[in-house]
């Protein structure tokens, strides 16, 4: 260390990506969150990627137990957590075998020197050795950082073990990357402070810790450069820091409030959906009731018996569960009963990918039921879009009494953003009205007489004298309700079931389209996909070609304009983290020649990877 | 018809409860007699009828909820007690019945009865045994003996079969029962008995399916039979059968069949409702030949039910922060604001 700090140069940088990569047990997602809260605070916009392993602890050091946290923040507006990140941040070398190829050559990479020798570098694929000490990283720049050896000094005097000692290490990591990029400690010092309030020996070790890191940047020479990203212009008003899980949940519960009812929960534990479990639990007072289920039908199943007594239900899973839950789904379809089953997809087939992204659960939302079971699917953009999605999904389930499918992903279910917190008054009323007398003159109560505007049939529950009724799986009698095996009343109910989805048209906004309304290619995409998208389009406008942007909330129906738009490009590129389910969709529905720019590896879509892939297909198509 | 009582109470009858739907079970079945008697105790419960609903999953039992005037709601294979713990639970107030069969509720639905029972939801699950799968025409069930020929086991079943009471024991029931479908008092009794207990009341039912599986139940409800077959359980009496000849006692773990004038009365075997779970699962597993069947209570603890818990966990958490406020939840604990 210099005895005299040098004044270092502080550069202005628009943007920035940083990755935190490490063991699973290091901390990485952690130290990645507290970076994104002081960020958020520092007036940046952003965007994060989590990325870690499927195992708990999978053995220390290895590649299989690297754990990630990509951030990418910013002077002006931030789609996405970034394609390549400009700054690793690698704990051991597993860590940075498995990010290197991700880094751009020259970028900047911090490494725990202490985690390096030969035999863990041999482990993990570095043949020659440590590779801190030849020329594997000649064309980056590479900062050597004690981290180990720096937390052990500051915290001597801790009366903490040696482990739990070492595992303060991380915050020295964040300390250190406080400093190279000018942020302030104090939302960590004080989150510190709450977090392990009753343990004051961990407060003080962490606190050490990451005051240690800082000072590391202050005092030694090695960095004679800092940078700042100043604030982004963005949209005045009160923000948060949210994950798209936490805005789900907050958005069921607002669903559920609005409508003048308490929410109610099953569900079974599945990565990446449980968080929303979680969150939903913490929210009692609102009345909301989680079920932690014994398996994932019960869970649905259960729902649907809230529902038929007359609260707003939810089923949270992902992939295997909606598999799972098939049948007492399609119940629901023909029972006529409100229900949001949010799937929070992840690569399938069977368990597949459990914590990497994928879009690839459409077809089951779509189809994925016997019989004709038609239902309207909504899917959320961005974390902070979850909240308003939901609040959709409930607004379409309790106006036209029908299960509704939320997807979301596992990208923006754990991506967080800063989210410009919506006034309560803005959002929509869902007044939900029960019948509390009979429907019909000569009859009296029917439950299945429809409403002539939504087809809807009232939601008479439990406890109203007078409408006692039976509902069920069997197929039922037009506005009676009774139990029916007449041919033509069969076909009659499956085309007013159909009616009533496909009639959800009149209620929906027509798609925006980014860019112009025609052109040489549309981009059409919907979910977690939005960021990559939106900025891969403005990179093509800036190269000044003619692309234009749509983004479906709404998949089923699918909006009015849908097929206009599909007819006014030279040619349609349907880009999902999938084969191609969309895609088949909107050929199907138009008798349009979409094609395909897909990618299945458990990853989102980078910028520069779809802007490369457009550009591909349009000279392939001579557009460029 | 319903009557309006002087206090301004509907009083209702058992003809409340009919629907003008055909009932459309086998001529002969037993459902017929568990309907006549379920109709018959509905009215005597002091519970509105809009406050009742009857739930059920697939089979012949589960057509139930179309024959009862109640709100009801025929669900699907095996999953009838999650749908009714879902209703229970935002909804504590109603009065919840299940009724199911052995196929429904022990085959493919066992999982979802198992975890009723261990939350011990405030409901009533009836689970006719007729030991056939009788709505799919004849094939054997999880209650069928080792060795029932049946168009799936031509040369007889090789599975070992669930004795019902004995799941429902081993599950943490509070409240398990065993009545008959020719047994109308008993039946109409074990209900009332069922619907006054606070937590899941299991009921088993000998219910005769007199296409598929005729007279399985026979040596305990045929009147040549039934004296020899029949051991009547009542709390703090003597465990005593064919007219109070003969009574049980136990000798450890095991009961043993004495004559009364052998050993005297009070050498016989107290029922107690309330006693070991070890002594409970032994009643349960009484059977011909060796030994008559118990019906009546067999097992009736307190235990606080999951609907209670989760309502009051609701009620406890308004108390401590309020009732939930729309604009401090979207907010956050951190937010910011930016100029």
């Amino acid at each position: 260390m210099s005895a005299n700090p040098i004044t270092p140069q502080v550069h202005k940088r628009k943007m920035v990506a940083i990755r935190f990569a490490g063991d699973s047990g290091d901390g990485m997602q952690l130290t990645g969150s507290q970076f994104t809260h002081t960020s958020a605070l520092a007036g940046n916009d952003l965007a994060t990627f989590p990325d870690f392993p499927a195992e708990i602890r999978a053995p220390a050091g290895t590649l299989a137990g690297v754990s990630g946290f990509q951030i990418q923040f910013g002077s002006h507006e931030i789609f996405t957590p970034g394609d390549k990140p400009d700054v690793l941040v690698a704990m051991n070398p597993a860590a940075l075998r498995a990010n290197l190829d991700r880094v751009e050559r020259g970028s900047m990479i911090f490494v725990n020197d202490d985690a390096f020798d030969d035999r863990a570098s041999k482990k993990v694929g570095f043949d020659n050795g440590n590779p801190l000490l030849d020329d594997t990283l000649a064309d980056y720049r590479v900062f050597k950082v004690p981290f180990t050896t720096l937390n052990r000094n500051a915290l001597t005097d801790s009366p903490l073990s040696q482990r739990d000692k070492d595992r303060s290490k991380n915050f020295v990591a964040l300390g250190l990357m406080y400093w190279v990029f000018n942020r302030d400690m104090d939302f960590t010092l004080q989150w510190i402070t709450k977090k392990f309030a009753g343990k004051p020996d961990v407060i003080a070790a962490n606190t050490a810790a990451l005051k240690t890191g800082y000072n590391y940047g202050i005092t030694t020479d090695t960095f004679q450069e800092t940078f700042q990203v100043g604030r982004a212009d963005i949209e005045p008003g009160l923000y948060r820091q949210i994950t798209g899980n936490q805005a789900s949940a907050l958005g069921f519960i607002a669903g559920a409030n609005l409508a003048g009812k308490e929410l109610f929960l099953g569900s079974y534990p599945i990565t990446p959906a449980s968080d929303i479990l979680h969150e939903l639990s913490k929210h009692k007072h609102f009345g909301v009731r989680t079920f932690q289920a014994e398996d994932e039908i019960a869970a649905v199943c259960a729902s649907i018996g809230a529902a038929f007594g007359g609260a707003v239900a939810l089923t949270t899973t992902s992939g295997p569960g909606v598999a799972l839950k098939g049948e007492a789904i399609g119940l629901a379809v023909i029972t006529e009963l409100p229900l949001v089953i949010a799937s929070i997809q992840r690569g399938g087939p069977s368990t597949g990918l459990p914590t990497k992204t994928e879009q690839a659960d459409l077809n089951m939302a779509v189809f994925g039921r016997n019989g004709e079971a038609p239902m309207p699917i909504v899917a959320a953009s961005t974390p902070g879009d979850c909240f308003h999605a939901a609040i959709e999904a409930v607004r379409l389930a309790t106006k036209y009494m029908t299960p509704v499918f939320f997807l979301s992903d596992g990208y923006i279910a754990n991506g967080a953003e800063p989210w410009k917190v919506p006034e309560v008054d803005s959002l929509p009323d869902l007044t939900v009205t029960h019948p509390e007398g009979p429907n019909s003159e000569e009859h009296g109560f029917l439950p299945y007489k429809r409403d002539v505007e939504t087809l809807a049939r009232p939601w008479a529950v439990p406890g109203t004298a007078g409408l006692e009724h039976r509902i069920g799986g069997l197929e039922k009698s037009k506005d009676f309700g009774n139990v029916s095996y007449d041919p033509s009343n069969h076909e009659h109910m499956c085309k007013i079931r159909a009616a009533k989805v496909a009639n959800i048209v009149n209620d929906i906004p027509d798609a925006t389209v980014f860019g112009e309304d025609s052109g040489d290619v549309l981009l059409i995409g919907w979910g977690g996909t939005f960021g990559a998208l939106h900025a891969a389009t403005m990179h093509l406008h800036a190269a000044e070609l003619s692309v234009s942007h749509v983004h479906l909330r709404h998949l089923n129906p699918l909006p009015k304009n849908v097929p206009t738009l599909l007819k006014s490009f030279k040619s349609v590129y349907c880009c999902e983290l999938n084969q191609g389910q969309l895609r088949r969709l909107l050929r199907a529905e138009y008798l349009v020649d979409v094609k395909g720019i897909n990618k299945m590896q458990g990853l989102p879509f980078g910028v520069e990877e779809l802007v490369g892939r457009v550009k591909e297909e349009m000279k392939a198509e001579g557009l460029l | 018809m319903s009557v309006q009582t002087e206090s301004g109470a509907v009083k209702l009858t058992r003809k409340d409860f009919k629907t003008d739907q055909d009932v459309r079970w086998c001529p002969g079945c037993g459902d017929y007699a568990i309907l006549a008697q379920v109709q018959k105790v509905f009215p005597t419960l002091g519970v509105p009828r809009e406050n009742f609903a009857v739930i059920s999953g697939i089979g012949c039992s589960s057509r139930f909820p179309y024959y009862m005037n109640t709100y009801g709601f025929h669900t699907i294979h095996g999953r009838a007690p999650a749908f009714a713990t879902g209703l229970k639970s935002t909804r504590p107030e109603l009065s919840v019945w299940v009724i199911s069969g052995d196929g429904d509720g022990l085959s493919i639905g066992g999982n979802h009865l198992i975890h009723m029972l261990r939350r011990n939801v405030d409901l009533t699950f009836l689970l006719f045994n007729n030991q056939i799968y009788g709505l799919t025409k004849g094939q054997y069930s999880p209650t069928s003996e080792v060795g029932k020929r049946t168009k799936s086991s031509p040369l007889g079943s090789i599975d070992e079969p669930f004795r019902p009471l004995s799941v429902a024991l081993g599950a943490e029931a509070t409240f398990v029962a065993r009545t008959a479908d020719r047994e109308q008092k008993h039946l109409a009794a074990t209900l009332k008995a069922a619907h006054e207990h606070k937590g899941t009341s299991f009921v088993e039912i000998f219910q005769n399916c007199n296409i598929f599986n005729d007279g399985a139940f026979f040596h305990v409800t045929e009147k040549a039979t039934k004296r020899a077959n029949q051991l009547i359980l009542t709390h703090g009496e003597p465990l005593t059968f064919n007219g109070g000849e003969q009574g049980i006692v136990f000798e450890g773990f095991e009961p043993k069949i004495v004559d009364v004038a052998d050993v005297g009365l009070d050498a016989i075997h107290v029922h107690d409702e309330g006693g070991s779970l070890a002594y409970h699962l032994a009643l349960a597993r009484l059977r011909a030949p060796e030994f008559p069947s118990a019906l009546g209570v067999l097992r009736r603890v307190e235990r606080p039910s999951y609907d209670e818990m989760l309502n009051a966990q609701v009620e406890a958490d308004r108390e401590k922060r309020g009732r939930g406020e729309l604009k401090r939840l979207i907010e956050g604990p951190e937010p910011w604001m930016v100029s």
